[in-house]
């Protein structure tokens, strides 16, 4: 019985995820054209890569936050949270004078009991994701101001730590971009691969089923929203690396680029349904489209006209596939 | 059962009020005895545009130590972004329901703070501003960088740069409040008026985010690759224009990078020569005269309506003298 229900939704879900693919490939490549044509100096290789690390830290975010997503919750607390996770790293290895590396590691830490405390108050106080991580969001713009003394933390003495971004393992590829990329390939043969990823979109699909299937749905829970929070607190470090710095102010409103990333991506925010190839290209249609209208010179005020545009045609198409299915 | 309940509550809420009284009032007594004839008691809220930045820690830091030469207290205040206007005027708010002697206030917005400046004309509380004024009738006493005159300063030193021709970007930090209006427009107005061969190509606003910043400047590079200088608006736009720069490998001084206002990041690109140079204001001054004027309005004292802290430019060169590390911070 378990068996059948994980493998009808895999069936249908994968050729509803090419298409919605296809639709985000095809968006990010006519994007593409288009800027190419309006500004040649947009196809240059130190242009695209500048694209590429922009994406890193919101590319990030998104991925962890397609897990919790794809389980039809929503986590709120990724922005603030990721800036928490780079002061946390520098309270660590700058302040404490603790190794850099375990500095790095610790951080990533504090992501993860961020996530663990997010899906603890979801799956077993049942507070509506919404309200939980939109709490957490507070708490950790707050900590992070205390914690930091509302001063930025300069990582300048870790001769390495901006390497963590602006290093090239590959030559002409800034390591945030690698890294991102690895941890999208990773998260791929977690979500089509493994038992997490069949569980995590059987949570999303139909919650009440799976845990009457004998699945621990809670535990579950709590497990998605900690590995959410470790790619949280790996975003805020690879931005923080980018900055040499753990910047107390940054990353607010970033939870909201990374979740319609996923979203354009053709993860549904219903759950059950989700892509992390998507997810990828979403956070690239969305620096592609500011750095576009950036380069051609558009004003600020445009520029966010123009995302919001572009965020609502994609889920419009999402919702027009959605009502196309059930009838 | 449940009458006796609620009755013992009542009973210690009631001996907790007491005690509670009671403290206060001793602790009134013993002010009263100390403090008359010291001035002592008297307290004046400031209600910043932030607290994050490292230069409204200086205005704070001129505020306090103002504040303790002169034997008064304060409160400083400020909302968690410089775009949170609605919370700013509920921290106002609660300035002038405190009833405290003086009210110091920079306007994020400089039209939504009028009624509440109604509010504390009505309440008779005397207001001063500082680094930027509400364009209300009332406490019309400002203690400020003159912005057009501080644009004008960063116009001047990047036309010498670029040896007064060739293309100039801006990466801005607000196209809303004051500072960063005027500091645009005093640049502009500056090269448009003595240097015809430089151009203006872009005005962009990353909000002050060093991220969002360094994007910007990026984008603007890879749209004008001939781009002579770029000019940022306040600490994060300069700092994201040089991570910009670092983050493309340009050679030092391809593009000349003009900044604004200190902090530890702009201090090491000037001396590391991947700055040319920035204008800093006075932070500290701020502070000080804020509380200044303050004392002098409760003293019923004459007060200048505008008092410019003033603006400086600094390089390489001075950034080590005396005068400039006073008004820089790390």
């Amino acid at each position: 019985m378990s068996e059948a229900k994980t493998a009808a939704p895999k069936g249908s879900l994968n050729w509803k995820s090419w298409i919605q693919q296809g639709l985000a490939v095809g968006t990010l490549v006519l994007l593409f054209i288009f800027f190419s044509i309006m500004n040649p100096n947009f196809m240059q290789w130190s242009n695209i890569s500048g694209i590429l690390l922009a994406t890193a830290g919101i590319g990030i975010m998104a991925l962890g936050t397609t897990f919790v997503i794809a389980t039809g919750g929503i986590d709120l607390s990724i922005g603030t949270g990721s800036t928490l996770a780079a002061v946390m790293t520098g309270v660590f290895a700058v302040n404490m004078g603790l190794p850099a590396w375990l500095g790095v590691l610790l951080g990533i830490a504090s992501g993860a009991l961020m996530g663990f405390i997010n899906g603890f108050n979801v799956a077993f106080l049942r507070i509506p994701p919404f309200i939980a991580t939109l709490a957490m969001m507070m708490v950790a713009q707050g900590l992070g101001l205390v914690l930091s003394g509302v001063a930025p933390i300069y990582f300048t003495e870790i001769s390495w730590f901006s390497g963590i971004a602006l290093g090239e393992l590959i030559p002409g590829l800034p390591n945030g971009v690698l890294i991102m990329f690895v941890l999208a390939i990773l998260a791929w043969v977690v979500l089509s691969r493994t038992k997490f990823g069949r569980i995590d979109l059987a949570i999303g699909s139909n919650e009440e089923a799976t845990r009457l299937s004998g699945i621990s749905t809670k535990r579950w829970t709590v497990l998605i929203y900690s590995v959410a929070g470790v790619f949280t607190a790996i975003a805020g470090i690879v931005m923080a690396s980018r900055l040499s710095s753990a910047q107390p102010q940054m990353g607010v409103g970033l939870e909201l680029q990374a979740i319609a990333a996923v979203i354009i991506g053709g993860t549904s925010l219903m759950g059950g349904r989700a892509s992390i190839i998507g997810t990828v290209i979403g956070a690239l249609i969305m620096s592609v489209l500011i750095n576009g209208l950036r380069i051609m010179g558009v004003q600020s005020e445009w520029q966010f006209v123009a995302s919001g545009v572009v965020i609502a045609i994609a889920v419009w198409f999402d919702s027009l596939r959605n009502r196309g299915s059930s009838t | 059962m449940k009458m006796k309940k609620s009755k013992v509550l009542l009973a210690g809420l009631a001996t907790a009020a007491l005690a509670l009284t009671g403290c206060s009032s001793n602790g009134g007594g013993e002010g009263d005895g100390e403090g008359t004839g010291e001035g002592g008691d008297i307290s004046i809220a400031l209600v910043s545009k932030g607290f994050q930045h490292q230069f409204w820690q200086s205005v704070k830091q001129g505020a306090e130590e103002e504040a303790e030469a002169q034997g008064v207290s304060i409160t400083f205040d400020g909302p968690a972004a410089e775009t949170q206007v609605d919370s700013q005027l509920q921290m106002l708010q609660t300035a002038i329901d405190n009833r405290p002697d003086a009210i110091g206030y920079a306007a994020l917005d400089p039209k939504a703070c009028i009624p509440l400046f109604e509010q504390a004309k009505a309440a008779d509380i005397p207001v001063v501003q500082f680094d930027a004024a509400c364009e209300s009738d009332y406490g019309n006493y400002l203690a400020a960088t003159d912005g057009v005159a501080a644009g004008a300063v960063a116009a001047e030193h990047m036309a010498e740069a670029i040896g007064g021709e060739g293309k100039v970007g801006i990466v801005g930090h607000s196209q809303i409040n004051s500072t960063g209006v005027e500091r645009r427009d005093g640049f502009v107005e500056y090269l448009e008026e003595n240097f015809p061969d430089i151009e203006i190509v872009d005005i962009q606003y990353g909000d002050g985010d060093h991220l969002k910043s360094a994007d910007i400047a990026k984008a603007m590079l890879s749209a004008h690759p001939d781009l002579a200088g770029l000019y940022g608006t306040n600490e994060g736009s300069a700092i994201g224009i040089v991570n910009a720069a670092n983050e493309l490998g340009l050679e030092q001084g391809k593009v000349a990078i003009v900044g604004f206002d200190s902090g530890s990041a702009q201090i090491e690109a000037i001396k590391n020569g991947d700055m040319l140079g920035a204008v800093t204001q006075d932070p500290k001054s701020i502070g000080k005269i804020t509380v200044q004027s303050a004392l002098a309005l409760i003293n019923g004292e004459e007060v200048e309506e505008f008092t410019d802290t003033g603006s400086f430019w600094y390089d390489a060169e001075n950034i080590d003298s005396e005068e400039i590390q006073a008004m820089i911070y790390e």
